[in-house]
């Protein structure tokens, strides 16, 4: 069957496209080349005048796994006052911060989003991940998984083992969890709470191990460089929320020494200690060095105002922040010698100099950093926001009037601190599609996603045209889904089920002698039953599509 | 699979540790536990129903498409069926929440009763907890809060406490036990080297009060009394003091023990009490659970309807209510007309009521009445390859197959109801 979307205005920054009235042509769930002239066309889709993007990719969302489904089962008031019903096709759901499986799927697709990615997956915690992923419909996903805090990977550090070592050991985690890419989350700091260290900045010691996190942070980045991984290493890094922890962020963006290096929410990284409450944006700062490094990228993790829960691998943070929990209830967990997770809910107000600040601090990074290529749409799902404010965001990008109106209404003094304000730039549509879509598919590896060349997936999104991008963006006209039409005016039209998306670098499986005995000594599974096979995985959670990685030399 | 011989290694579904080191010897149908059993296992494994059996309809033997056409009658004609039990594994959990939300089901398990004294202490105030390997490598000290745990999680010491290997501890310095409550045998808690734990006996009811005495001495708050819970004082002292020493203290219950009225806000005030020793040290809870796969049940549906059980989905959507949608207030209550009750890693049985029932359960299952419909299930983990929560969340484990089986799991056994009842 060949469709036919007629006359679109299409914008693919993969190939350079920028609003050029074309023709894309789907056959069996592919773009393909135009046909043969008088070939025959079995539906057409005029569009005349619609916009035409790829489907967007969320790189950094939690949707699955336990620390999501602790913070479902925490808060029975997100659901009670969120409920979705059931319809002929769709399953019932509930919950605004943290939805249930179906109704992330559904909205996701709904706005036009087709692959999400979990950002933080417990290696021996990877099954439930899966689960959880497989029963969100349409989209297509993936996760990363931690490392940095298993005691496993601190003693090969602490040991000075050869790096070979540790990339062994890397590549063995991404088959284990069939897994897309590695993050590190509070490097070595997860670790340190288990021993009762409080804080721990790049260069301080681990109490027990005595390994910094920059030794953590250089360890992982050479490892998943020389692996050939696609993304490069997912750094949540040391101090998230502390006021000053600027100078920590750009001392890791140094850390990388020049390789490949990708610092999630960073909002939550860009804190200042100026003013009479010695906090401040040092979002300027932030963007500067992201601009001077080519190696660098970043998400968000824009907040906005209301009631949103956090989960996060990050247990010393949570529990130092868990006295603004909101409501009044959090939890924390140290998991397998290997990670842990914390969930508080929390409650962002524009009146609260701090959640005001935060906000202009995210939009500042936003703005500043030059290169759309390199920084990414998140909200860091549902930390900063839930993910459905999407189209709020984009509308706080693309137009200055309306973000100006939303800044006054803000705490003054959070206003009088922020350079917000007086930014003019505004995104353009291609430069959302490359944030949404070119982007994230580029470093994710994911050559066949995010653009509409022939041989691209046919993951399609229509938009109509209007002034109000919040408006434009909330429901799409069409949503394709591997050329299945799936929404429709922002509504579920067809159910599918989406792909799992892993790489497998190449290893010497000599490792496993030595992981084996680990298991059986220290650990309460062994490590066969610690992997996720294909056919697991096939049942658990879709079909797995490996890409490939290219090894490299050493650095 | 061979019909003969001995599989190594096996984990275990009978109750939420999954041990996953066992021995069993296959002879046919038959097998046995040969290496790293437990009463429980032992058990469990030599007393597996029969594979043999076929599905009834009101007594009578028929096929399984023949008894899901019967039970998907059933439902057709209910206007508030009741899915309980719900002892089954991750795929059937699955397939009992599609069916249930297309039929408008209220949904409860075996075991919500006590699921629900850790989940709502969830939902009012948090925990901080931990998982079996932290407190395998970690724990310094072991604080058992109401029974003796070892009846329920025969293992627990063994795999979780007493190692000799551990990443964090000294070699032979094993870590302290305190049992506060009502520990009938204390003797699991002995360490290798015959040091006997501290009991701290004291009546289950009165553990909060016990409980509320620590946290004051803990946080340093002013305390004028002599005794908590019959505790006197200066053993109260002697414990808050032990328990803010420790370089990372755990604290066990199994929820199933405290089975006494308003259980939870014992819970959570241990919680509570948790939270507090970690402004100055480490401490975590765990709650053992995971028996009849509660845990399990409970995590799916959680993502699969954003809430917790006992839930209905009735209106459409999902809706939460611990009191409300307790299957045995439904039923006493005449508020439901069709009843599915699974039950498939123990051979429970339904509870008695006239309403119209379908079990799906183990071969071995002697339900107070013939029910309408009977459908003979597998035994997740041992005839078919399953996945099951561990008690510490922390780990879903793939169990299985040990043997070839002819009977279905219940996944499959639902996916026919669903076929039959969609078309
Ligand atoms: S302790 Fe539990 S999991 Fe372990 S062998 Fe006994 S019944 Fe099975």
């Amino acid at each position: 069957m060949l469709i036919q979307l007629a006359r679109g205005k299409v914008y693919d920054p993969t190939h350079g496209v920028d609003g050029e009235v074309r023709d894309i042509y789907i056959r069996d769930g592919r773009i393909v080349s135009a046909p043969e002239p008088g070939a025959p066309v079995d539906q057409i889709y005029n569009l005349d005048g619609k916009i035409v993007m790829a489907g967007a990719i969320d790189l950094h969302t939690h949707i699955g796994g336990g620390k999501v489904n602790i913070a479902r089962a925490m808060l029975p008031e997100d659901h009670r006052d969120k409920r979705h019903p059931r319809t002929a096709l769709t399953r019932s759901g509930s919950g605004h911060a943290a939805p249930s499986t179906w109704s992330t799927g559904y909205r996701y697709v709904e706005m036009g989003y087709t692959a999400c990615f979990e950002p933080a997956i417990v290696p021996v915690n990877a099954r439930q991940a899966h689960l959880e992923m497989g029963d969100t419909p349409i989209v297509d996903h993936g996760g990363y998984a931690m490392l940095g805090n298993d005691d496993f990977l601190l003693r090969l550090i602490q040991e000075g083992r050869d790096q070979r070592l540790i990339n062994d050991y890397v590549a063995w985690i991404l088959h284990a969890t069939q897994c897309i890419g590695i993050k590190v989350v509070n490097p070595g700091g997860i670790s340190a709470f288990k021993f009762n260290q409080r804080s721990l900045d790049l260069d301080e010691p681990h109490a027990h191990y005595g390994v910094t996190p920059r030794q953590v942070v250089q360890a992982l980045a050479r490892a998943v460089y020389e692996l050939g991984v696609p993304h490069p290493l997912h750094v949540h890094a040391s101090n998230l929320g502390v006021p000053g922890n600027v100078e920590t962020t750009l001392a890791t963006i140094a850390s990388a020494e020049g390789l490949p290096l990708h610092l999630t929410h960073v909002q939550f990284h860009s804190y200042g200690t100026e003013g009479d409450r010695k906090f401040s944006s040092a979002a300027g700062r932030i963007a500067e060095a992201v601009n001077a490094h080519p190696n660098v990228t970043v998400d968000v993790g824009q907040i906005m105002f209301g009631q949103t829960v956090t989960c996060s691998g990050d247990t010393m943070a949570q529990h130092r922040n868990s006295g603004h929990a909101h409501p009044k209830k959090w939890m924390a967990m140290d998991i397998e010698c290997e990670a842990g997770c914390g969930v508080v809910p929390f409650r962002y107000r524009d009146k609260n100099f701090v959640n005001a600040l935060q906000w202009a601090i995210g939009l500042e990074i936003f703005l500043l950093v030059k290169d759309p290529w390199r920084v990414f749409l998140t909200t860091d799902h549902p930390n900063g926001a839930p993910f459905t404010s999407y189209p709020h965001l984009i509308r706080l990008l693309m137009d200055r009037s309306f973000r100006r109106d939303m800044l006054a209404t803000l705490h003054p003094d959070a206003v009088a601190m922020s350079a917000v304000g007086a930014i003019e730039r505004e995104y353009s549509l291609y430069e959302i599609a490359i944030m949404t879509r070119a982007a994230p598919a580029r470093i994710l590896g994911l050559s066949d996603r995010g653009h509409l060349g022939p041989g691209a997936a046919a993951d399609i999104v229509v938009y109509t045209e209007h002034p109000d991008r919040e408006r434009m963006f909330a429901a799409p006209d069409y949503v394709f889904k591997d050329g299945a039409l799936v929404a429709q005016g922002g509504r579920i039209v067809q159910v599918t089920r989406g792909r799992v998306h892993m790489v497998r670098p190449a290893f010497d499986r000599g490792i496993e002698k030595e992981l084996e005995s680990y298991f059986d000594r220290y650990q309460t599974l062994g490590m066969e039953r610690f992997k996720i096979g294909d056919e697991e995985i096939r049942e658990l959670s879709g079909e797995p599509v490996v890409h490939p990685c290219a090894g490299r030399a050493s650095a | 699979m061979s019909s003969t011989g001995v599989l190594d290694p096996v984990a275990c579904p009978f109750c939420g540790l999954l041990c996953d080191d066992l021995r069993i010897a296959v002879d046919e149908d038959r097998l046995t536990v040969a290496a790293h059993g437990c009463p429980i296992s032992v058990g469990a494994f030599a007393g597996l129903p029969p594979q043999e059996a076929a599905p009834r309809i009101a007594g009578r033997a028929a096929s399984l498409e023949e008894a899901a056409v019967a039970a998907a009658h059933l439902l057709k004609g209910a206007r508030q069926p009741l899915f309980a039990g719900l002892g089954t594994d991750v795929a059937g959990m699955r397939r009992v929440l599609e069916l249930a939300d297309r039929c408008g089901a209220v949904l409860d398990h075996m075991n919500a009763e006590s699921l629900l004294r850790n989940v709502r202490t969830l939902q009012e105030a948090g925990l901080m907890s931990t998982s079996l390997s932290e407190v395998k490598n970690r724990a310094d000290l072991v604080l058992i809060v109401g029974g003796d745990v070892a009846s329920r999680y025969p293992r627990f010491f063994e795999r979780v406490v007493w190692n000799e290997d551990a990443l964090f501890r000294p070699e032979g310095a094993w870590p302290e036990v305190v049992y506060l409550g009502e520990a009938a045998d204390p003797s699991p808690g002995t360490s290798p080297d015959g040091r006997p734990p501290w009991v701290v006996p004291c009546p289950r009811g009165k553990l909060i009060e016990v409980i509320g005495a620590l946290r004051c001495l803990v946080a340093g708050r002013p305390l004028d009394a002599r005794e908590a819970g019959g505790v006197p004082m200066e053993k109260l002292e002697a414990l808050a003091d032990r328990l803010r020493r420790a370089r990372y203290g755990v604290a066990v219950w199994s929820a199933t023990d405290l089975d006494f009225p308003h259980a939870e806000l014992t819970v959570q005030s241990l919680c509570d009490l948790v939270k507090e020793l970690n402004r100055e040290t480490r401490f975590c809870g765990l709650p053992l659970a995971g028996s009849d796969a509660d845990f399990t049940a409970n995590e799916v549906h959680v993502w699969q309807t954003g809430v917790a059980l006992r839930s209905s989905l009735a209106a459409g959507y999902p809706e939460y209510d611990p009191y409300h949608y307790a299957a045995a207030r439904l039923l006493a209550r005449g508020e439901a007309d069709a009843l599915v009750w699974i039950s498939s890693l123990s051979d429970r049985p339904p509870p008695e009521t006239d309403v119209p029932t379908v079990v799906l359960g183990g071969a071995g299952l002697l339900p107070p009445r013939e029910p309408e419909v009977f459908i003979p299930v597998g035994r997740p983990g041992v005839d078919h390859a399953a996945h099951l929560f561990r008690a510490d969340k922390a780990v879903v484990m793939r169990l299985g197959p040990l043997r070839a089986s002819v009977l279905p799991s219940v996944a499959q056994a639902l996916s026919a109801i669903l076929d039959a009842y969609c078309a």
